[in-house]
């Protein structure tokens, strides 16, 4: 195509000039369900525990004496501006509470990544290739159990059968207390901290602590590539070039190698992005499951402690991770894919 | 009879794999709807009933077996059948308000913009869009801690806070469809011929538009199951006080996985897993069925006429499409 080099700036523009009417949306959203409820978020949290002239003062303190209108337009402003407002229980910015707990997020992202990828395409291939066959129904109904059982339910089977009978890994946490202690802080990533610090017990130990979690949430995502690599590959061994290949007197394994599989995985690529949403969530979860320091487990416990603010922005800070991520990935999509573009 | 005869027709139609499919489904869920239907009567206690009728508590964390079944738990001493078997309940009846809620909402919305097209059509794209676009799970969340406060964490509260999730879903496939269906021959027919516009939505456009439902009804009751867990387990679904939940007691089930009390979390666990399995087969199955370009059809045995036989049989050896 000849303004394919236009297309493909005139795509990327507009996708990114998205990114604000849905965030836009989402943080109405957002805003819309939690504050125009009746009652107030002070009260609706440390109601009770403190005085009504304190409780004023809170109020005046976070601004939440002014009309609604304004409210609203000066968190639309926040969110602009990545701010996401600060805790009512403990008086935290949210911005702080992603920089101390969005690495172990990232670390059990990244690390179920792994997994689901390490277990899905090997397992969606084989299914592919050996179509309706005893493995390929085993593989299917694995597939659909990883999607039937929930996270945390996989989890807690992990804990009962590797860590309280065999006792191989640790139930929860991401690291012993004394790993903890004993490592410095500088990334905010245990993981690489420990490397930094060049001590190796610790590493052993952070990684024994993500064993479980990765694995987890590793299972949620694996389902979810074996279903596509098959489909993939049931596709691409319908394609003509396959049936050239073979008629070429090129061996099976071949065929199969770098004709059949490689055109499979290229989709995955792209995939990926889309299950953003899916991670998180399983994130939150697996999170909660193991006791995983991550900013899931901040949610859920600012959520047992009523805490509107607290709530209110976290998940405005996901809705638009979610939704940057996204967009990110539709324009990474049509620089390898074309037709995509349009 | 007739009627009996129409729902049973796609079932007749399948044929091995989807057969197979649709049946263990169907098997599975009724299992389930009878434990729901009949929890009263099958529960040997009720689900917050931590003592015999003399008074006398029950063991604390005691193993399977004897009075209790799956055994009871380590908090609070319920007996853990009697939970699983309620269980079914609550979760029939969460999932039976949030589907025909979301439907009843989301298709009506979304046949009106798709045929009346314009401003409207494009404002409630972008939201729903949206709405789609963010984790569900987080969603949920945010509906089910506003509603909490509202209504109290009960079985109404839950079934509305999953509503909002699914509304998305049916507009977008009842938006779409409406879109192709209207430029379709036969409803330009109808308009030529002077048909108002509220005829034409209610009589050609949402007959043909349902056919999609029961598949994405079935797949979203699967999937409201596995988020109705998520929130109890969270602890912001159905409050222990009001009815049994799985996913709560899977929450409290953590606790005793270091040591060693297995049965208090496997058996809810697993009558999630059963049950979401089972709609999951059954959404499976019927979109094998119902959606042509899944579907084979078993051809049904061909004999030929004998020879010099004048009239050919009608109907035998045709295959019906």
């Amino acid at each position: 195509m000849a303004a394919s080099g236009g297309s493909l700036a005139r795509y990327t523009a507009l996708r990114l000039l998205l990114i604000i009417p849905m965030v836009f949306i989402l943080s109405t959203i957002v805003f819309l369900l939690l504050r125009v409820a009746p009652g107030d978020p002070v009260s609706a949290t440390v109601g009770g525990r403190l005085s009504e002239a304190a409780l004023d003062e809170r109020r005046a303190a976070l601004g939440l004496d002014r009309p609604l209108i304004v409210q609203y337009l000066e968190y639309l402003g926040d969110v602009a501006t990545l701010n996401f407002g600060q805790t009512i229980t403990d008086n935290r910015p949210i911005i702080d509470i992603v920089q101390e707990h969005g690495g172990a997020t990232l670390t059990l992202a990244v690390a179920a990544f792994v997994v689901a990828l390490v277990l899905g395409i090997p397992l969606g291939l084989i299914a592919g290739r050996h179509r309706d066959t005893p493995g390929d129904l085993g593989i299917r109904v694995f597939g659909i159990i990883t999607y039937a059982a929930p996270v945390f339910y996989w989890g807690l089977l992990f804990q009962l059968f590797f860590a309280g009978y065999l006792g191989w890994f640790p139930v929860g946490g991401s690291a012993s207390p004394v790993t903890i202690f004993e490592v410095p802080d500088v990334t905010h990533i245990l993981l690489l901290d420990a490397i930094i610090a060049g001590n190796t017990e610790a590493i052993t130990d952070v990684l024994m602590h993500l064993v479980l979690p990765a694995l987890t949430l590793g299972l949620l995502l694996s389902g979810i590539f074996i279903r596509l690599v098959r489909v993939n590959v049931l596709q691409s061994l319908k394609g003509d070039y396959i049936e050239a290949a073979r008629a070429r007197g090129i061996r099976e394994t071949q065929v199969m190698r770098s004709h059949a599989f490689r055109n499979a995985l290229v989709p995955v690529i792209t995939v990926i992005g889309l299950q953003i949403a899916l991670l998180l969530s399983g994130a939150i979860l697996t999170e909660a499951t193991f006791n995983w320091p991550g900013i899931g487990n901040e949610l859920v416990q600012y959520i047992n402690n009523r805490d509107y603010a607290a709530v209110q922005g976290i998940i405005t800070m996901f809705a638009v991770v979610v939704v940057v991520v996204s967009i990110l990935i539709d324009i990474i999509n049509a620089v390898i894919d074309p037709r995509v573009r349009y | 009879m007739a009627l009996a005869a129409r729902v049973l027709s796609p079932f007749r139609q399948t044929t091995g794999f989807a057969r197979w499919i649709l049946l263990a489904g169907i098997v599975l869920v009724t299992g389930f709807v009878i434990l729901a239907v009949f929890a009263p009567w099958i529960a040997p206690f009720d689900f917050a009933q931590t003592r015999y009728a003399d008074g006398t508590r029950f063991p604390k964390g005691a193993p399977p077996g004897g009075d209790f079944l799956m055994g009871t738990t380590s908090f609070g001493s319920y007996d853990v059948f009697s939970r699983v078997v309620w269980g079914s309940r609550t979760a029939l009846q969460v999932v039976i308000i949030s589907v025909v809620l979301s439907l009843l909402i989301g298709a009506p919305l979304g046949v009106i913009s798709g045929f009346l097209g314009g401003a409207l059509d494009r404002v409630l794209v972008l939201v729903m869009d949206a709405l789609y676009a963010f984790p569900s799970l987080l969603l949920a969340i945010v509906f089910a801690f506003l509603l909490s406060d509202l209504f109290g964490g009960g079985v109404a509260a839950a079934g509305v806070a999953l509503t909002v999730i699914y509304i998305p879903q049916y507009f977008r496939v009842v938006r779409n469809t409406t879109v192709s269906a209207r430029e379709a021959t036969y409803v330009e027919a109808a308009r030529a011929m002077g048909a108002p516009k509220r005829t034409i939505i209610t009589r050609y456009l949402f007959g043909n538009v349902v056919q999609s439902v029961p598949v994405i009804g079935t797949l979203n009751a699967a999937d409201a199951i596995g988020t109705l867990a998520a929130l109890g387990f969270l602890g912001i679904g159905i409050q222990p006080g009001e009815a049994a939940e799985w996913g709560y007691d899977l929450q409290r089930a953590l606790a005793d996985a270091g040591a060693g009390i297995w049965w208090t979390g496997v058996f809810p666990g697993l009558a999630i897993v059963l049950l979401v399995t089972g709609l999951t087969l059954v959404g499976e199955g019927l979109n094998e069925t119902v959606n042509p370009t899944l579907r084979r059809r078993k051809l049904r045995p061909f004999t030929l006429p004998p020879r010099g036989a004048v009239a050919f049989e009608a109907g035998k050896g045709q295959v019906d499409l």
